[in-house]
């Protein structure tokens, strides 16, 4: 196995970068992936919460880095999704305690035994970020249809050309169809159209994303959810499969300009 | 100044070895070194191995200026400093000397096309936030100049794409420099002393031109008939 490293950054705080890790992470597990999620955030850990295993934390990923615990040690396993794994980040150390070279040396241990290791990059540009992008093969960019966040994600994808990682590609999370349509919120096209990247995945904003973070249950293991199927949809295009973007109830002129957008190499 | 800086030929480019134990302003160390051997750098591709000094975005785009008035083209910064590497890649500089593109490789040797007169440079990317080109002569922009890009010349700009960053045209206080967009849109325009902002975009964009009239910045729309 040679795992596709993949790394989840947005520049903005609380654009919903973990809550996608750990959706795309059980998405992928569940299409029958070995799949490990490394929580990149030292210091400000979230990504156990919201897979449930916060309780099961023994090692986490400085011990790895420091010598004090074995890879197969500190991996958690998750509790309903057979094949999926967290390396969940320190509490009480800073983003000093791991370098970009650790990083790197980490990602190639992990290539050999999976086929997905996916980072949740701290918000910001400095050494966390840094940090999180240096392993990466890919570069998920994640962003919210407002003017500040769609910012961010320019600068972000502006450094990551400049560390030769390619442009990436965007996910546009928390949209409502319905603000869209009254023209009171940027469209996905109007995203695009700045940011200029191929687009992988549009998600609804809904309230059940937010119930099952609380339960710690990644809302993707709920097919009933909009935002659930939008990450299982994202996944199953990381596996190269051509999955059509889902209307968001908005017309026709929203998706055909989508779809417009969507082809690869027609994104000017 | 009694340190020397180690001078390595790698390919077609030359890299600039800076020592960790140089001391004094490292912009003059290296012009220095240049200067001495001026016939030998001139039309050379440059890279400068900072190791582990620290030099800001806007000294590295000094640097970048005073090199480029001795016919020097700086390429890349290699260092062990966050910060150095920081500054260069917001300079559109390369990290390594790895990355060699296939248009460069085929290309080799130049030709010379310039003209004599006002020196210019071209930007062939999309500016995004964060990014900053300076220079003293010309800038010409193949690609957006996205908002919060910056793009600082001492002579025109033109955009072959669209503008919404800040542009500041005649930053050295020349009254007849212009700014040129297919679509005019800048968060910030300065020509010289002057500043505008965007007005309200009524209908499709369209090619414009800023410039300084009676003491005011006007943008008048440019088509091939007029």
């Amino acid at each position: 196995m040679t795992a596709t490293i993949v790394t989840i950054t947005s520049g903005k705080g609380g654009v919903g970068k973990t809550t996608a890790t750990a959706n795309i992470g059980a998405s992928l597990a569940s299409l029958g992936r070995r799949v490990v999620c490394i929580d990149a955030d030292i210091g400000l850990r979230n990504l156990d919460v919201v897979m449930g295993l916060e309780n099961r934390i023994v090692y986490d990923l400085v011990d790895i880095v420091e010598g004090r615990a074995k890879l197969r040690q500190a991996m958690i396993k998750d509790k309903r999704i057979p094949e999926l794994y967290l390396i969940p980040a320190a509490q009480t150390r800073d983003k000093t305690a791991v370098s970009p070279g650790d990083m790197i040396r980490l990602g190639d241990e992990l290539r050999d035994e999976f086929d997905y290791v996916l980072i949740d990059s701290p918000a910001g540009i400095e050494r966390g970020f840094r940090n999180a992008i240096a392993p990466a093969d890919l570069v998920l960019i994640v962003t919210n249809p407002e003017v500040s966040s769609v910012r961010d994600a320019d600068r972000i994808i502006g450094l990551i050309e400049a560390e030769s990682k390619g442009p990436g590609k965007l996910i546009v999370n928390r949209i409502k169809p319905e603000m869209v349509k009254r023209g009171d919120m940027l469209d996905t096209a109007d995203i695009l159209d700045v940011l200029a990247i191929e687009l992988i995945g549009v998600v609804p904003e809904d309230e059940d994303v937010v119930v099952a973070s609380n339960q710690g249950n990644p809302v993707a293991q709920n097919k009933e959810s909009r935002a659930g199927r939008a990450f299982h949809n994202i996944a199953r295009r990381l596996e190269g499969e051509d999955v059509p973007f889902e209307t968001l109830e908005a017309g026709d002129g929203f998706f055909g300009k989508l779809s417009r957008l969507m082809r690869p190499g027609d994104q000017r | 100044m009694t340190e020397s800086l180690a001078i390595k030929g790698v390919r077609d480019r030359l890299v600039l070895t800076v020592p960790p134990g140089a001391a004094g302003p490292l912009l003059e160390l290296v012009l220095t070194t240049i200067d001495e051997r001026s016939a030998f750098f001139k039309g050379g591709k440059l890279a400068i191995d900072l190791g582990p000094h620290v030099m800001s975005a806007a000294e590295l785009g000094r640097l970048r200026d005073h090199l480029a008035e001795r016919e020097v083209h700086l390429f890349a910064i290699l260092s062990s400093a966050e910060a150095s590497q920081a500054a260069a890649a917001n300079l559109g500089l390369d990290l390594d000397l790895d990355r060699v593109t296939q248009a460069e490789e085929v290309t080799a040797p130049a030709i010379d096309t310039r003209l004599p007169g006002e020196a210019a440079i071209l930007v062939e990317r999309t500016l995004r936030s964060g990014n900053q080109v300076e220079h003293n002569g010309h800038i010409v922009v193949l690609g957006d100049v996205n908002p919060g890009a910056e793009v600082v010349a001492g002579g025109n700009v033109i955009v072959w794409g669209r503008l919404r960053g800040v542009v500041h045209a005649g930053a050295g206080g020349d009254d007849t420099a212009i700014v040129c967009a297919l679509d005019l849109a800048p968060t910030q325009l300065r020509i010289a002393g002057h500043i505008a902002l965007s007005p309200e975009r009524e209908g499709a964009a369209r090619p414009e031109m800023a410039h300084v009239k009676d003491d005011q910045i006007v943008a008048e729309p440019w088509s091939a008939a007029g």
